[in-house]
């Protein structure tokens, strides 16, 4: 018996996306300076976070097919677990960048941080009112980095860890009998 | 480099005379001058001389960034630069102030550009650059530019023009001026890593 399930029992566990370790946090950065795009970008790299960086909203838009043309094909496995974007910006500012993700559904739920180098109260209260996860003040600090993956890792940690156990209780369910088996220590 | 030389064999030259003029052909660069004398020289006297060489270059580097601090042309974010810095990433300062240096020119240009257009005057395009440089400065660390940019956003909400001239020279004169004391504090830095020196952690 051991040795028909063991095979099989195996094979999950050699399979790193069913009991590997959670995946970097993959963040887009949205800047138009190209100083602060290649500066936010080593912050999240130092922070062992992937990083895309799009040097405006539309392209943000773009990336995650939230285009003019709203294609929903192919974006299904578009991971992406923080949006860090720049406040002012020519074109369309971080604000209704901001919005158009949360009006999105495939996107609402991806936390979105503005940055600014103005501490303007009322901006900040009014990106708070939309939705957005934290405002932070330029220049930004790798402490600020740290301080959000920390916490989005946290969420993600929960999330896998659910997934675990939920996978471990589909096995245990599959073969009850490997499980008696593996109680009675054969 | 020759004056290095000179120092070595200066030093050195009882037992020398005759490899001077060989290696004075031969030392092409700084590594192949260091290789010779290893080869020639009794090693302990090379490391002595090496150590010295590398403590006054390391020396005047501290002195050198702290006078850089002192005197306002860097404040701590070009701290928070070099943090990033690390062995995956060996020029990323480097890398960053390029990319500033290059924004201030194209930034500069289109607002004395604007400024050029006597009577019809674009106040609004200069704002924005100038919010742009503001940013930027602020991002390196490079805070006498960053002080002028304030007082440029100032004259140019108020439409001042000869204000906005004035301040648009000074920050032309001041990035300039950073940009070379920056390349002298590089050169310095790849002179300690060649003399097989580490280039020393400075508190501020």
């Amino acid at each position: 018996m051991a040795e028909v399930l063991l095979p099989r029992k195996m094979e999950i566990a050699n399979d790193p996306s069913k009991f590997g370790s959670p995946d970097p946090l993959h963040v887009l950065a949205v800047d138009d300076s190209h100083v602060d795009r290649k500066f936010i970008e080593r912050l999240l790299r130092v922070s062992s976070c992937k990083v895309t960086v799009v040097d405006s909203a539309t392209r943000a838009l773009q990336y995650l097919g939230l285009g003019v043309e709203e294609k929903s094909v192919g974006f299904e496995d578009l991971k992406v677990n923080l949006i860090m974007t720049d406040y002012s910006m020519p074109g369309m500012t971080g604000y209704e960048l901001l919005k158009k993700i949360k009006e999105s559904s495939a996107f609402r739920q991806v936390p979105v941080v503005i940055m600014s180098s103005e501490n303007i109260l009322p901006r900040i209260d009014r990106c708070l009112e939309e939705g957005a996860e934290d405002f932070l003040l330029k220049p930004v600090k790798l402490s600020d980095v740290k301080r959000l993956r920390d916490s989005l890792m946290k969420v993600e940690d929960l999330s896998f860890t659910k997934s675990i156990q939920k996978r471990e209780l589909e096995t245990e369910n599959a073969y009850p009998v490997h499980s008696q088996l593996k109680r009675a220590k054969i | 480099m020759e004056k290095l030389c000179d120092y070595f064999f200066i030093y050195f030259c009882p037992n020398l005379m005759i490899c001077k003029n060989l290696f004075i052909g031969i030392a092409i660069s700084n590594k192949l001058y260091i290789f010779f004398f290893s080869l020639l020289l009794p090693s302990r006297r090379v490391e002595r001389a090496m150590d010295t060489l590398i403590a006054q270059l390391q020396r005047r580097f501290c002195d050198f960034t702290i006078s850089l601090y002192h005197q306002g042309f860097l404040d701590d974010q070009f701290t928070e630069l070099k943090k990033l810095q690390d062995e995956c990433s060996p020029d990323f300062v480097a890398e960053v102030v390029t990319l500033f240096f290059e924004d201030c020119e194209k930034l500069i240009s289109n607002m004395a550009r604007a400024l050029d257009q006597t009577g019809n005057v674009d106040f609004k395009l200069v704002g924005s650059s100038v919010h742009q440089l503001k940013g930027s400065s602020s991002s390196v660390g490079a805070k006498r530019v960053k002080g002028l940019c304030v007082t440029l956003k100032e004259c140019c909400d108020s439409q001042n023009y000869e204000g906005c001239v004035r301040c648009l020279q000074q920050v032309d004169i001041e990035y300039k001026t950073l940009k070379a004391k920056l390349q002298d504090l590089f050169n310095l830095e790849q002179q300690i890593v060649q003399a097989g020196g580490r280039i020393p952690q400075v508190d501020i």
